[in-house]
């Protein structure tokens, strides 16, 4: 009897098996490059074509863009009006940013500290479907609930703590007719918003911190706020950070809450959407896109100093 | 320590919990009313008859076709391209890895009105008109990471030995891949493409700037919420837009449940 009654005759899938097993290297490199190319040249390429645009200059009489280097446009960013729009911009992210850190804390350290069994499955469940459920959607139903008829306004009418929602509105620089119209609307909506992408990652840095360490303070008879101030925020900090990278981000170049809710105030990423399509002032969109980008590099740099990236 | 949550904690945590969640449930309550101009609350009455409004208008189903074909093809492609990143990096170390890592994360580390205008910047560069296509390249590029992310966390939990075994017994790659690696992977994968379905399905920034004159159904809710014709209609096809994005979120969930996948950071 001979081996090849045994061994199956050897066809090109077999030599291929045996190249890759000789080059690792090449199976590697044919796995790597179909999705390499995709986003180096759509994603970066796009990247660098935003970049040159910015670079770019408008004809002022004509409206045509004109393809010659110029910083023009990036002077532009820096008019008064422009800065404001930057200015306010930034102002709200950092404030969605933290209010969401405080709101989401109860929630992250209890799912992380004291739910379990099915209960973790469902705090788990409950901050992970309003997360993906439709961006649109969740804006829209806080339409309904700000409007001047709306929810808030019909309990406030009930309970007779209406001059609350009238007072608010009074405050200077959050004017409007009703909630829906002031830009206190507009922050309520972005940290409904985002605030479960602040959960998540503070509940998984949460999780990691050691409750010996706790038992350890107290038995040091540190009482629960030094508990809380010298152990458990220490420690959960790299969660916070890495979730403030996402409420900062987003809040940052996001333009439809703005402007279904609010007044109308104009933020970065309406004015990319206004200039590049009703304006068709092609470069300074391009600059204004530049902003949030150098931002979040300087966010993330400092982010990646904090190790809020294991926490990702 | 305690072990027990104090009552203040409780009462925060559920109270936070009802905060993400009640909003949601108004729309379902909205698209019964019958009052059609105003958001008044309570609804004055209520009426089963927006479905079949919303059934009947006929600028209703071109936008959905063309959110189904757009979800489905970037759907397709990031399945693809995620899980070839997936198998480079799940388990081989090489030179310009984390470059790499940062790259898939990148687009959706930035805003998306980033990838939108830069997509708009190269469309107009390169004098490519707005087509189907031009709204799937966003979106299969914010969806890679999204099935990149469930398969390589799969992938990191499958023992080598495996692998091994099956080279072995004889088997050349393509079999491994076929018989020992796609059946381990395959819950995985589906749960990548769930989201990445409903992630497109959903998506507006991105579109606005790569969709020209053409309407995706978000684009078209868009414009009603900005300039509304029938407002109960547009609860209708919010209900729809949420079963759309939210059933894909359930099977996901199930099938990576009790992993380490969590399946839906950074969208």
């Amino acid at each position: 009897m001979t081996a090849s009654a045994i061994l199956r005759p050897r066809g090109p899938a077999d030599r291929l098996t045996g190249l890759f097993w000789r080059r690792p290297g090449l199976l590697l490199l044919l796995l790597i490059t179909p999705p390499l190319l995709w986003l180096g040249v759509v994603y970066l390429g796009s990247l660098a074509a935003l970049l040159l645009q910015s670079f770019y200059s408008i004809d002022e009489f004509s409206g045509v863009v004109k393809e010659e280097f110029t910083l023009k446009t990036y002077a532009e960013l820096f008019r008064p009006q422009n800065l404001d729009i930057i200015l306010r911009t930034v102002v709200m992210a950092a404030a969605v940013t933290l209010t969401c850190a405080i709101l989401a804390f109860p929630i992250a350290y209890y799912a992380a500290r004291y739910a379990k069994g099915p209960w973790k499955a469902a705090f788990y469940l409950g901050v992970m479907l309003p997360l993906w459920s439709s961006y649109l959607v969740k804006v829209y139903a806080w339409k309904l609930i700000l409007a001047k008829e709306g929810i808030l306004g019909w309990a406030a009418e009930g309970t007779g703590t209406g001059f609350i929602i009238t007072g608010i509105l009074s405050i200077p620089g959050l004017e409007g007719s009703s909630l829906s119209t002031s830009p206190f609307g507009t922050f309520l909506v972005f940290v409904y918003i985002w605030l479960p992408y602040m959960i998540l990652p503070m509940q998984a840095a949460l999780e990691r911190v050691p409750t010996t360490m706790l038992e350890a303070s107290a038995d040091l008879g540190a009482t629960r706020s030094q508990t809380f101030r010298t152990v458990i925020l220490p420690l959960a900090l790299p969660g916070v950070i890495a979730g403030s990278i996402f409420t900062f981000s987003l809040t940052l170049g996001d333009y439809i809450i703005p402007q279904i809710v609010g007044d109308s105030a104009r933020f970065i990423g309406l004015a990319v959407y206004q200039l590049q399509g009703t304006a068709g002032n092609i470069p300074l969109a391009a600059a204004f896109a530049v902003v949030p980008i150098l931002i979040m590099l300087i966010y993330l740099t400092l982010a990646k100093r904090a190790g809020a990236f294991d926490a990702l | 320590m305690r072990s027990e949550a104090s009552l203040g904690l409780k009462v925060a945590a559920i109270g936070g919990l009802l905060f993400l969640h009640l909003p949601i449930l108004l729309i379902f309550l909205y698209a019964f009313t019958t009052e059609e101009r105003t958001y008044e609350f309570p609804p004055p009455g209520l009426t089963t008859q927006w479905f079949g409004v919303a059934w009947n208008r006929e600028d209703i189903w071109p936008p959905l076709y063309l959110s189904l074909k757009v979800a489905a093809i970037s759907t397709a492609l990031a399945m693809i391209l995620g899980t070839l990143v997936a198998a480079a990096m799940a388990r081989a170390r090489f030179f310009g890895r984390d470059q790499i890592s940062l790259l898939i994360l990148l687009p959706i580390a930035l805003p998306g009105v980033i990838t939108g205008m830069s997509l708009r910047s190269a469309f107009g560069i390169m004098d490519i008109p707005f087509s189907t296509w031009t709204i799937v390249l966003g979106h299969a590029t914010f969806c890679i990471v999204i099935v990149y992310n469930n398969a390589v966390a799969r992938m990191r939990r499958l023992s080598g030995g495996i692998m091994e075994a099956s080279a072995d017994l004889g088997a050349n790659s393509f079999q491994t891949f076929r018989y020992v690696l796609l059946p381990n992977l395959g819950s995985a994968l589906l749960a990548g493409g769930m989201l990445a379905f409903a992630l497109s399905f959903d998506e507006v920034i991105v579109t606005t700037f790569t969709a020209g004159q053409q309407s995706t159904l978000p684009i078209w809710m868009l414009n009603e919420l900005v300039r509304p014709r029938q407002r109960p209609v547009t609860n209708v096809v919010a209900i729809v837009v949420f079963a759309a994005t939210f059933f894909p979120i359930l099977i996901a969930y199930y099938l990576t449940r009790g992993g380490s996948e969590t399946a839906g950071m950074g969208k």
